[in-house]
């Protein structure tokens, strides 16, 4: 048994005028803790999967299972999303913002909303709860964003391309923070993403996808000396040249 | 250095050209009531019609000192206030009732774009047939004339809302009502402000109208009265007031934008 399985998803957008296939026959499982990316071109339907296992949408055919029960039967949130960029509501100080998700199911008092500030000082912000996101940079919001996200306990956390708005600097930190956050809760994570070294550096097992439909190309295994390290880290290692070549060889045969 | 004495330097010319747009704003209103002045004086306009800023203060004090100033003043206010705040009442909520069901939005596009096209005061005269010459028919022009257009706005801002907010909400498993709550009412705040300004300005033509038409007491009264009797300073006196009453109600908006509004 796997911790999410993904079995025979199809999904087709229709419009008036057209019938468009995203995705077609993608079957993968994932297992607990791990932590996986979907790369691949734009259009190959990596973000409509994602969403999909996000239960934002059902498939047109297909099934999600999380630890063998189908995705929503359930109503308590055992998926967490972040999105490419923070979306904090502006409205709301970055304590609101991170008591979001337990606001909405009436937990974010006493305990749950001391191990929620808590959350937010283990990512950094401590002592910015009071502050409106306008107040805090890229880094800073996104980071809020990832407390958010956690804040409800997810089983997963999908992540479409949360780096992608940042700099580049702010973008390694934050992948060596996210990693680190990630492992130490022992959480079981997707990473959607155009960039095969984010996809190196960050995961244990890469899924390359390909478009027109979207369908599951090939599965890179990261080596295990590279999934041991910090995304930052594992960017120096001389595995990660030898498997950035591999993936990069194989996206340029995709093109043709 | 010298940033201090810089900074010192762009403030000092700072609170000068505020001080000159305050001094020219202040010109303009004591050139324009002097002239008026003057020119009703020596009669280069008719000081019948025209009436002149001495006479209208004349009146204004003897019809303060006779209380009914204050009665024709407060019950016009009172209607304003009120169409004013049931028109973006029911105009948010209708707009809310549009954004839960699509389906209904559809359904009702033409009939509000009919209903928005229409000139609302055109309605007075079945309104006062419908609720009777008094105060409910008053309110009811008053609210009438903001509640299509409030709709409108307010809807098209609840729609414009970015997706991806409510993308957020639904991931934590948010129910509709709760995503109308936390982000798409918070997030048109600032429109639905700026339509209270429009509506301030409305209701006013919507109760003034009304009382045009039935009333026996307010501003709008005093018009179509002083008018009757070829008063036109009584005419120019209730102008004024609506004018400081309008402002008054303009500004408290812009006070609670100022609340609301954080951003």
């Amino acid at each position: 048994m796997s911790f999410l399985k993904i079995q025979d998803i199809h999904h087709t957008y229709f419009s008036n005028q057209t019938a468009a296939t995203a995705l077609a026959d993608i079957s993968l499982d994932i297992e607990k803790g791990e932590f996986v990316s979907f790369l691949g071109p734009s259009g190959c339907g990596k973000t409509t999967l994602l969403s999909i296992i996000a239960g934002l949408f059902p498939p047109t055919s297909g099934k999600i299972l999380l630890e063998d029960k189908p995705l929503n039967a359930d109503s308590d949130l055992s998926i967490g999303y972040m999105l490419q960029q923070d979306y904090l509501f502006p409205w709301k100080t970055i304590e609101e913002n991170v008591l979001l998700g337990l606001k909405l199911i009436n937990k974010d008092e006493g305990l749950e909303r001391i191990k929620t500030l808590k959350l937010l000082s283990d990512v950094g912000l401590g002592g910015t709860g009071k502050l409106y996101p306008r107040e805090l940079s890229g880094g800073m919001r996104q980071r809020a964003a990832l407390a958010r996200t956690l804040a409800v306990d997810p089983k997963i956390l999908l992540l479409d391309e949360p780096f992608s708005a940042l700099d580049y600097q702010t973008k390694l930190k934050l992948e060596d923070l996210v990693f680190e956050t990630l492992k130490s809760f022992g959480k079981t994570a997707v990473l959607v993403t155009h960039d095969i070294g984010e996809a190196i550096a960050m995961s244990d097992r890469i899924h390359l996808f390909s478009a027109n439909p979207g369908s599951l190309h090939k599965t890179f295994e990261v080596p295990d000396e590279l999934r041991e390290l910090t995304p930052f880290h594992a960017r120096n290692h001389p595995q990660y040249q030898i498997l950035f070549q591999t993936i990069w060889k194989e996206l340029e045969s995709l093109e043709y | 250095m010298n940033i201090e004495q810089l900074h010192n330097q762009y403030k000092t010319s700072l609170k000068k050209e505020n001080r000159l747009i305050r001094f020219y704003q202040i010109l303009i209103f004591i050139v324009f009531f002097s002239s008026w002045e003057l020119f009703s004086r020596m009669k280069w306009i008719d000081p019948l019609i025209f009436s002149s800023p001495s006479k209208v203060w004349h009146l204004f004090i003897q019809k303060l000192g006779d209380g009914t100033l204050l009665s024709h003043s407060g019950v016009t206010l009172f209607e304003t206030v009120l169409g004013f705040i049931i028109g973006t009442l029911l105009g948010t909520v209708l707009a809310s009732l549009l954004w839960w069901s699509p389906r209904l939005s559809r359904t009702l596009d033409p009939y509000l774009v009919i209903l928005n096209a229409m000139p609302k005061v055109a309605l007075g005269p079945i309104i006062i047939v419908a609720f009777g010459p008094g105060f409910p028919s008053i309110i009811s022009m008053g609210a009438i004339i903001s509640i299509i257009i409030t709709t409108i706005v307010v809807y098209t801002a609840f729609r414009e809302v970015d997706p991806n907010y409510l993308k957020v909400l639904q991931t934590f498993g948010a129910t509709r009502a709760q995503s109308f709550r936390e982000a798409i009412l918070p997030a048109c705040f600032p429109t639905i402000i700026s339509t209270l300004k429009v509506n301030v300005g409305l209701s006013w033509v919507g109760v003034i109208v009304g009382e045009f038409l039935v009333s026996a007491k307010g501003l709008g009264y005093l018009i179509i009265y002083g008018f009757q009797v070829f008063n036109f300073t009584l005419v120019m006196l209730a102008l004024m007031i609506i004018a400081v009453f309008a402002t008054i109600m303009y500004q408290l908006v812009e006070l609670l934008e100022r609340k609301l509004i954080k951003d």
